[in-house]
């Protein structure tokens, strides 16, 4: 696995410029055309209500109906600013990525024979757009990599900055796990054969360009699920709204004394009045912000440098029940750390120390570089270079010998000291004339019981026999926070799994210090594959991470499945996310990013409901206190006057969606809890917020409406 | 006592009897749908229609059972009423003009009982108690088994089998409807409700005028018009009548026969999804919705105002003064809150406010408890439209009992709430536009209004209730009222069939800390909030120029 990067995010979270409504102006406008609209039902029907509003403020002009009409576009206009905003955001990025989607030229292999030994062979220059899936293509340092695929000859280093943001250049190399290269991205260093694995049009690069710009973007099923729901309130109002104007010319009949007014005549409620009823009553708020909080959830997972392959997916890790995680890279750092030293009875900690401390010095593996590190911290031994010891012989670490040690040639002879695995060095001991003492074996028992890895330290003077010293605990390191975390994800009803390959015992003693709820021993793919379908099978949903050609089955079959971009293009195929920084530990993010995005359009709904009660309060009592001055009593916020009334609703209404564009491109906040206390607060803010916000609003803009002059 | 206290007594004597009803009677009707062994009785019925008990039936296939049945009913009653005067025991009466007949047997067979004719000058014993005490019965029945269907399409999971109609049905008529029934009416017998086969009696009056009494099966059909929810009474007085309702004691025993059905559902639900505690969440809602609906009435016609309410301390207009005001608002607010439609006092005589509230009893769609079965899937839908929004709010695909409710269920569960405010304010509107209509009306203004409005609500949801004085026997009303009852009961129940069988097929999620908790008093409340806004605020328009105009002067 790669280290943790940090990346900057590349566009702006949160808040919001003035100089970007203005910016998305001309998108808003280009937005009113009927045959985009008509995908949006709710906001539809408001833009067909304000050609109906115009054509009768132009055949009876009035301040009113001019108001309620002006007032009308704008709530169309600010619902379509709303989504171009959220696409913008998109766009930005989209172009940064296009510069590195340069018009390259690939030079594909004269014979298509990827067996070659040296980079001067015979090439074809093609451009990059013509190439097609198990094309071969030489590409050398300096060059871009023209598509996307497999290396199949040679080593590289790429930088692969253009796509992830992160500078470090990267290995590449055939065979293995880290093949996949993308186009667009540039080898720095050597020669690669590149096997191209994707269709033209439909690299990586093309389908992030895509996902960020949201020009492909599918309604996920829980806003299909939405938009029905909100369709269905809009028909009910609508007929509310329809047959109510019957009855109200029988009622205005027989109540003939009540003065006509631009609100109610002979005819009926006007009909600048009904669709001002009808535009306050359907909800608008929601069905204004829903493409936008949309749009702006894939964009939250783009910031944090991780490409949904469809906002299905982004929704799935909402709803996830069970999270697979690998333990190395994951839960633990991945690299084992030295953790105590065991020293065999009748040796001294500190001679044990120092012996471990020496003869791993040459040792610059992880697990070496970690005793020197314990050896300082643990018992104050100063680290010392290999180069300021005389006379001292180095002996590096293989994966043959797997010792390491060092002979320092001292006045009484040449001292030998040892490290490594226990059979090694007790066979060394053996063959230096030594007995290892049997309690040796005890210690590294007690160590391998306890899910460590047990390393074992002798020393030989010329002149005596050799011994053992002790036993190094390497232990596999926990990661600072995961329990806290996996505890927060249990309050969610979130169950982690861990995987590993480490046999039962060790993993059971990693899962219990991590916190995790189970695990996953000896794991071998198909024992992952077979867990997720476990898990699916009794209704959960799984997600889960992986990098190798053998995840791909099961990152397939997870209901999410994150590829982490060091891995190979068959893992990020089957995947349907992948993470640019390939940092394992993201997943539990996706997942409240997830949460996060069906809460706002939550949140937005019940707000959007609930602001109905106040408008009714409103419009209601405006339109019929003429004809039943009893009628006036439903009049709660003493609205100057019917006209008044009315424009207050309607501009409320328009001015409520500015308001609430940072929340639905920022998303609504998120505390891990359980559902009841997150119900329980939303339903505060959104619910009950919904009910008293407009009353308040609505009076105070009808403060100033009533100011001015033309408006009854 | 004052009559305040006398009525809050009444209503809490009626609350403790449902609270102590809710366990029995729900374990019972649980016992009854979902036992496995068929009894004798019931396999010679079985044989008799040619049902295969042994195979249960898909969505579609229970709906169409239901709508053939319920198709042959109409059928038959239709016949039955135009037929009479060739049958025997008609008392004499002749066959019913075609328009009140189509109006009558759609109304029995939707489980409405709104009747367009006086019950003792128009039907024969033959009639009320073959045709339409039978469909009393069995109307009551099937909604019943629709909510049964509904329920085991919660519990099961990865079939499309949902029971069989046909066991369903003569199980509920057997086992619960008949036996309680029967218990019903000798009670009533007991409280002084006439019942007998007998010629209409001639009595001399003391004024020497000769009265007609027509007397017959009352207690036996009063007893199912009460259970079912049907609200057919045997006199055009319904439980105003003495012979049908003589004492405050039987009044007692009639509310709590509309009730106890459909407030013991929720329990049934509870016991089938094999979690009480859900149960107890949807009957609390319906509890909520129920006692601030009858306070209410209750206070709108205690403290009316008007110079002839204050001096007799109450609205006592269109009131039996054996009930007063107190066995009157609980009559009114039960008989509308479930679909029953009968009454012991005049709506159209109530306050403004207070008949009002009755219309906004049935606007609810009739849920608080509703009719028997219907009140329970009618609320069911509505708490799936609740989770839905509240799903949402906590960051998951929302579901309900572990159903996800994805784009084809909350379809089905908004065309539900499309049904009713269409038929009900479609035929509204359409009827103040034909000029000639508006003669039904006894007075000119809001309260005509309000008398149509009430009509086409009680039409819409089954309910059969009618602010008296609206005149509904004319050609357009009995259509018009007719297609209202008829859609307003059938196309529901397709709908909420065809949600079991969307539930039926899902396998359910198991439930964890995410879980939205759907039996908490949080859950409660917004599902109250929902019916509130989503359903009552849709009818304020209406509703303003109707009872409110009347009543906020």
């Amino acid at each position: 696995m790669s280290a943790m990067t940090t990346v900057a995010p590349k566009v702006r979270g949160g808040l919001l410029d003035p100089g970007q409504w203005v910016k998305s102006a001309p998108s808003a406008l280009r937005k009113l055309d009927p045959r985009l609209m008509w995908r949006n039902p709710v906001m539809f029907i408001v833009e067909i209500g304000a050609v109906f509003t115009t054509v009768l403020a132009i055949a009876d002009p009035g301040v009113f109906a001019w108001t309620i009409t002006v007032w009308l576009w704008l709530t169309v206009l600010f619902a379509n600013a709303a989504e171009a905003i959220a696409e913008g955001r998109g766009k930005a990025q989209a172009d940064s990525l296009r510069k590195a989607k340069t018009d390259t030229v690939a030079r594909k292999l004269a014979k298509q024979d990827p067996a070659i030994d040296s980079p001067k062979v015979a090439t074809v220059e093609v451009p990059a757009p013509e190439l097609v899936r198990g094309d071969y293509v030489l590409v050398e340092a300096g060059q871009t990599i023209p598509g996307d695929g497999d290396v199949v000859t040679g080593i590289a280093s790429v930088d692969e900055s253009a796509i992830t943001g992160e500078s470090a250049p990267v290995i590449r190399e055939s065979g293995g796990d880290r093949c996949a290269v993308m186009g667009g991205t540039k080898v720095l260093s050597d020669w690669i054969v590149v096997k191209i694995t994707a269709e033209p049009g439909k690299s990586f690069l093309d389908r992030m360009i895509a996902l960020v710009e949201g020009s492909e973007r599918r309604k996920t099923p829980n806003e299909i699920a939405l938009n029905i729901l909100l369709s269905a309130m809009t028909i009910i109002f609508l007929l509310a709204v329809v047959t109510m104007q019957p009855v109200a010319i029988y009622s205005k009949d027989f109540m003939a004394a009540a003065p006509d007014s631009a609100v109610i005549d002979g005819n009926g409620v006007t009909g600048i009045v009904l669709v001002s009823l009808l535009v306050c009553l359907i909800p608008t708020t929601i069905g204004a912000l829903l493409s936008a909080i949309g749009i702006a959830g894939m964009d939250r997972l783009v910031q944090r440098n991780v490409l949904a392959m469809s906002g299905r997916a982004v929704e799935a890790a909402g709803d996830v029940d069970t999270l697979l995680l690998d333990k190395t890279g994951t839960i633990t750092y991945g690299n084992r750390r030295a953790s105590r030293f065991l020293p065999v009875p009748g040796v001294a900690g500190n001679r044990l120390a120092d012996a471990a401390q020496l003869s791993s010095l040459a040792d610059e593996t992880p697990e070496g570089r970690s005793i020197v590190v314990y050896a300082k911290e643990a018992h104050g031994l100063r680290e010392r270079r290999t180069g300021e010891l005389a006379h001292a012989e180095w002996i590096e670490f293989t994966a043959q010998t797997r010792m390491s040690g060092v002979d320092l040639a001292e006045d009484a002879g040449v001292h030998r000291i040892r490290k490594g695995a226990a059979a090694q060095v007790v066979d060394w001991v053996r063959a230096s004339g030594g007995d290892p003492d049997p309690r040796v074996d005890e210690l590294v028992d007690r160590v391998s019981g306890e899910g460590g890895t047990p390393l074992v330290v002798a020393e030989h003077r010329d002149g005596e026999a050799a011994q053992v010293l002790g036993v190094i605990y390497l232990k596999d390191v926990v990661k600072e926070g995961m329990a806290e975390r996996f505890a927060r994800l249990r309050a969610m009803g979130i169950r982690t799994v861990m995987v590993t390959g480490d046999n039962p015992r060790t993993a059971k003693a990693i899962a219990a210090e991590a916190g995790v709820d189970d695990f996953l021993a000896e794991a071998k793919p198909e024992d992952k594959m077979a867990l997720i379908k476990r898990e699916q099978d009794a209704g959960r949903m799984v997600a889960m991470t992986g990098d190798g050609t053998n995840d791909a089955p099961a990152l397939a079959a997870a209901d999410v499945g994150v590829a982490m971009n060091s891995g190979t293009s068959a893992a990020k195929e089957a995947g349907n996310m992948v993470d640019l920084d390939s940092d394992p530990t993201k997943l539990i993010e996706i997942v409240a990013i997830g949460k996060q995005l069906l809460m706002t359009r939550g949140a937005l709904t019940t707000f959007s409901i609930a602001n109905d009660i106040a408008k009714y309060f409103a419009i209601i009592p405006a339109i019929f206190a003429v004809i039943y001055p009893g009628l006036d009593a439903l009049n709660l916020m003493r609205l100057a006057g019917p006209e008044s009334a009315i424009i207050s609703a309607v501009v409320f209404n328009a001015l409520v969606i500015i308001a609430l564009v940072p929340l639905a491109l920022k998303g609504v906040a998120y505390k891990p809890g359980s559902a009841s206390a997150l119900l329980r607060r939303n339903l505060w803010i959104y619910g009950l917020g919904g009910i008293v916000t407009p009353f308040i609003g609505i009076k105070l803009i009808d403060l100033l409406v009533a100011l001015i002059p033309g408006v009854a | 006592m004052s009559a305040t206290t006398t009525g809050v007594v009444f209503i809490a004597a009626m609350l403790v009897a449902l609270a102590a009803t809710y366990r029995p009677l729900g374990d019972y009707i649980y016992r009854v749908v979902t036992r496995e062994r068929h009894f004798t009785v019931e396999r010679g019925i079985y044989r008799v229609v040619g049902a295969r008990p042994g195979t249960e039936q898909n969505w579609a296939g229970y709906a169409k059972s239901v709508l053939a049945f319920s198709a042959v009913s109409i059928f038959f009653l239709y016949g039955f009423l135009r037929l009479q005067e060739y049958l025997p025991l008609s008392l004499g009466f002749p066959g019913v003009d075609p328009y009140v007949s189509w109006n009558t047997a759609v109304s029995f067979v939707t489980n409405t009982n709104w009747q367009a004719y006086s019950g003792e000058s128009a039907m024969g014993h033959l009639v009320q108690a073959g045709g339409l005490a039978v469909q009393n019965f069995v109307s009551a029945a099937v909604g019943i088994a629709v909510a049964a269907a509904l329920v085991r399409g919660f519990a099961r999971k990865a079939t499309d089998k949902l029971g069989n109609f046909w066991v369903d049905l003569t199980r509920i008529t057997l086992w619960v409807l008949l036996p309680i029934a029967t218990l019903g009416a000798v009670a009533l017998v007991v409280g002084g409700v006439v019942q007998n086969f007998t010629d209409v009696t001639q009595a001399a009056t003391a004024a020497g005028d000769t009265q007609s009494i027509t007397g017959g099966a009352v207690a036996s059909q009063e007893a199912i018009k009460d259970l079912g929810t049907n609200g057919g009474g045997f006199y055009n007085a319904n439980s105003a009548h003495p012979f049908e309702n003589p004492t405050s004691w039987t009044n007692f025993i009639e509310i709590y026969l509309l009730l106890a059905i459909p407030v013991s559902m929720p329990r049934v639900f509870g016991r089938i999804v094999g979690d009480d505690r859900q149960g107890y969440a949807i009957v609390a809602v319906m509890g909520v919705l129920a006692l601030a609906s009858v306070t209410a009435v209750f206070g709108f016609e205690a403290m009316a105002n008007g110079t002839v309410p204050q001096a007799v301390a109450a609205a006592m207009e269109g009131k039996e003064v054996r009930f007063g005001v107190g066995d009157s608002s609980l009559f009114a607010a039960a008989t509308t809150l479930t679909s029953t439609g009968s009454v012991n006092s005049f709506h159209d005589s109530f306050t403004s406010l207070g008949g009002g509230t009755l219309i906004l009893n049935m606007m609810l769609g009739e849920i608080a408890p509703g009719g028997v079965g219907s009140g329970l899937y009618g609320m069911l839908v509505l708490a799936v439209i609740t989770v839905f929004v509240a799903g949402l709010m906590v960051g998951r695909t929302p579901e309900y009992l572990g159903k996800k409710i994805g784009a084809r269920e909350i379809k089905l569960a908004s065309l539900y709430f499309l049904v009713t405010p269409t038929l009900l304010l479609a035929g509204l509107a359409l009827s103040f536009a034909v000029p000639s209509n508006l003669d039904s009306m006894q007075e000119a203004g809001p309260h005509g209004l309000s008398e149509m409005l009430y009509a086409f609500t009680s039409a819409s949801n089954n309910n059969g209730s009618a602010f008296a004085g609206f005149g509904a026997n004319t050609p357009w009303f009995n259509t018009a009222l007719g297609l209202c009852m008829l859609f307003g009961r059938f196309v529901p129940i397709i709908l909420v069939l065809a949600l079991a069988g969307s539930f039926a097929r899902q396998r359910p999620v198991p439930a964890t800390a995410g879980t939205l908790p759907t039996h908490k008093p949080l859950f409660v409340g917004m599902v109250v909030g929902v019916t509130l806004v989503l359903v009552a605020l849709t009818f304020l328009p209406v509703l303003a120029l109707g009872p409110l105009a009347e009543g906020l002067q």
